[in-house]
């Protein structure tokens, strides 16, 4: 549920971006509050990725204002690593290092980001291990896994880092059918932790069960920002009933 | 319910096995894979028991140039002659020891770092103290050693010091020109595209030309730099400008996800660089890195037009002695013998890293 007392931690004012020519984000406007959990969704292209890409400068917008935690996203190299310290983010595609084990991949921001000790990392690494409970795969390579398994442990590489918040970019979408519950499984954890989350996902059962609030996206634009109850039983917009429609059986 | 009488009954296809049976399936299985068997075995006939012959039957390994002249076999006594001239040229034959000792420490920490198990810092200093080492018994000066200038030294080492050094500090400035190539800055990418095509436009040899016959101008009256050392540079640099697209290539491989899931980590440009991209893209050029570090080791064969006397040189200078005048075959067989020996063990070297590499994914 939206907290107007708690501090905002994601300040989006007017934002706009091109890709050459195209129009991707129009006007997008999101302010999230510590520890809310958000569910973005809408067809593709809709623009959802773009948009919680610019919260860590992977994409750059090129009108409005973002600030993170008190800190604008400008061309200043210093805030941009300032804020990538704090916002963390889950991959479609995992992107976990494949040259590199598990427990390697875990310990590299700790290590050479936030310059804590070896054994500091490791034993950071191996609590968020634990964590998403493949303790047992710490020395395993990625290709050794599988996609849940590698899913869990690029989460757990972000929560290493100890992010403010954690962005997660449609992350059970490469995913088998049987692996999805498990990622899922440690989503829901964290949003019971009070994690704050921005998720693009399809997983509309995901967003019933955690989000304070969803919002749909259509070419560009936020077209409804709504609690779940709201927005899947009493859509606002025709283009969100008419998206519902499609997705929900 | 699935059917287990069937799925019992059916086994794998028989295959057979054996000497025989590999025989028969790939050299007699039909009519016309007989006869090209047949033409094969009778062009073997042909070639191989006179070769063997020149080569070892009707020999001489240590008889004097007049006899051997005589004879219709290989005249191995040009290289039993001639072979420290070939290997060390104009070094002082008295200190011949001190290059061999060279090349053999060398050989011994090339064997050392084929197990990955040990590369770590302190491999890294013993090839320091290694270089140090075999540079001390090249040049002399100090422990008592005969100094001996860099003008006299020659044959293999000479070879071996071109191209292991020009490998050396080529290999990293390819990687730094790659990186600069594929940078967003347009300044130092117009700088690494410049300077890539440059060199890869002009043959080694006219680097060579230059870097003997033009270089000298540039530099202040007095300052002298000497032959070997303007030659290494050339080497160097253009190594360095073929490397850079390999590694190039290599960059291109690595998925854009990589570096953004590095940058959302927050690891700084040269982080992402040095720990998530260059280890992977180095990997996957591995073979034609190589190609080039071969072809870097054959190339060093052209440092004759500045007077070097590389290891094709000496052997082309004992071929012009008087009293061994003829014997070129036996003479260069033996060089080809040579290079072939380190190329092809750089060629498993690299094999050999590529399988250790590979363990794990």
């Amino acid at each position: 549920m939206e907290n107007s007392d708690s501090e905002i931690i994601i300040q989006i004012t007017n934002m706009h971006k091109w890709f050459g020519d195209f129009h991707v984000l129009k006007d997008i406007n999101l302010a999230v509050h510590k520890g809310e959990r958000i569910v973005v969704c809408g067809p593709s292209g809709s623009g959802k990725s773009t948009m919680i890409r610019c919260i860590n400068r992977l994409e750059e917008h090129e009108r409005g204002r973002i600030v993170v935690d008190d800190i604008e996203i400008t061309n200043d190299m210093k805030n941009i690593d300032q804020i990538r310290a704090e916002v963390g983010m889950v991959f479609q595609q995992f992107n976990l290092f494949p040259h590199m084990t598990i427990l390697e991949n875990l310990t590299l921001g700790p290590k050479w980001v936030q310059k804590h000790s070896a054994n500091e990392s490791e034993d950071l690494a191996m609590k968020y291990l634990k964590r998403v409970r493949i303790v047992e795969q710490a020395h395993k390579y990625p290709g050794q896994l599988s996609g849940g398994q590698q899913q869990r442990a690029a989460i757990a590489r972000s929560l290493c880092m100890h992010p403010k918040v954690l962005l997660f970019d449609e992350p059970t979408s490469a995913l088998d059918p049987e692996m999805v519950k498990e990622v899922l499984d440690v989503m829901i954890s964290l949003a019971e932790e009070g994690m704050t989350m921005i998720v693009v996902t399809h997983e509309m059962g995901f967003a019933k069960q955690v989000a304070d609030r969803v919002i749909f996206m259509d070419e560009g634009q936020i077209i409804e920002e709504n609690i779940p109850h709201i927005f899947f039983n009493d859509p606002h917009h025709e283009r969100t009933r008419l998206f519902l429609k499609q997705i929900l059986p | 319910m699935i059917n287990n009488e069937v799925t019992d009954i059916i086994g794998p296809p028989v295959m057979k096995n054996g000497w025989g049976a590999w025989i028969n399936r790939n050299l007699f299985s039909s009519w016309f894979n007989t006869v090209l068997t047949a033409i094969c075995l009778y062009t073997l006939w042909l070639i191989v028991p006179p070769l063997i012959k020149w080569f070892f039957i009707n020999a001489h390994w240590n008889i004097p140039a007049e006899e051997c002249r005589l004879g219709d076999g290989a005249c191995w006594s040009f290289i039993v002659h001639n072979f420290r001239f070939i290997l060390f040229g104009f070094y002082p034959f008295e200190h011949h020891w001190r290059p061999a000792l060279a090349i053999l420490l060398f050989g011994i920490i090339t064997l050392v770092s084929i197990n990955k198990n040990w590369w770590n810092r302190k491999l890294m200093y013993l090839w320091l103290v290694t270089f140090l080492g075999m540079a001390i018994l090249m040049k002399g000066g100090i422990a008592g050693l005969t100094p001996v200038t860099a003008d006299r030294w020659g044959g293999l080492p000479l070879t071996l010091i071109l191209s292991v050094t020009g490998i050396l500090f080529a290999y990293p400035a390819g990687i730094l020109l790659a990186l600069g190539r594929c940078s967003k800055m347009v300044g130092i990418r117009a700088i690494c595209v410049g300077y890539i095509e440059l060199i890869r436009g002009v043959p080694l040899i006219s680097l060579l030309f230059m870097a003997s016959v033009m270089f000298p101008l540039f530099l202040p009256d007095g300052v002298v730099i000497n032959k070997l050392l303007r030659a290494q540079i050339a080497i160097i640099l253009f190594a360095a400008a073929y490397l850079a697209e390999t590694v190039r290539g290599g960059l291109q491989t690595i998925p854009k996800g990589q570096y953004e899931a590095a940058s959302a980590l927050g690891l700084s440009y040269f982080q992402q660089m040095r720990l998530i991209i260059l280890p992977q893209a180095l990997k996957t050029v591995i073979p034609s890195t190589v190609n080039i570090f071969i072809s870097t080791f054959k190339d060093t064969s052209l440092v004759v037009i500045v007077a070097l006397f590389d290891l094709l040189a000496t052997t082309k200078a004992s071929l012009a002695n008087p009293e061994w005048l003829g014997f070129s075959r036996e003479g260069y067989i033996f060089v080809a013998v040579i290079y072939f020996t380190f190329c092809f063990s750089m060629s498993r070297f690299s094999i050999n890293i590529e399988k250790e590499l590979n363990r794990g994914y």
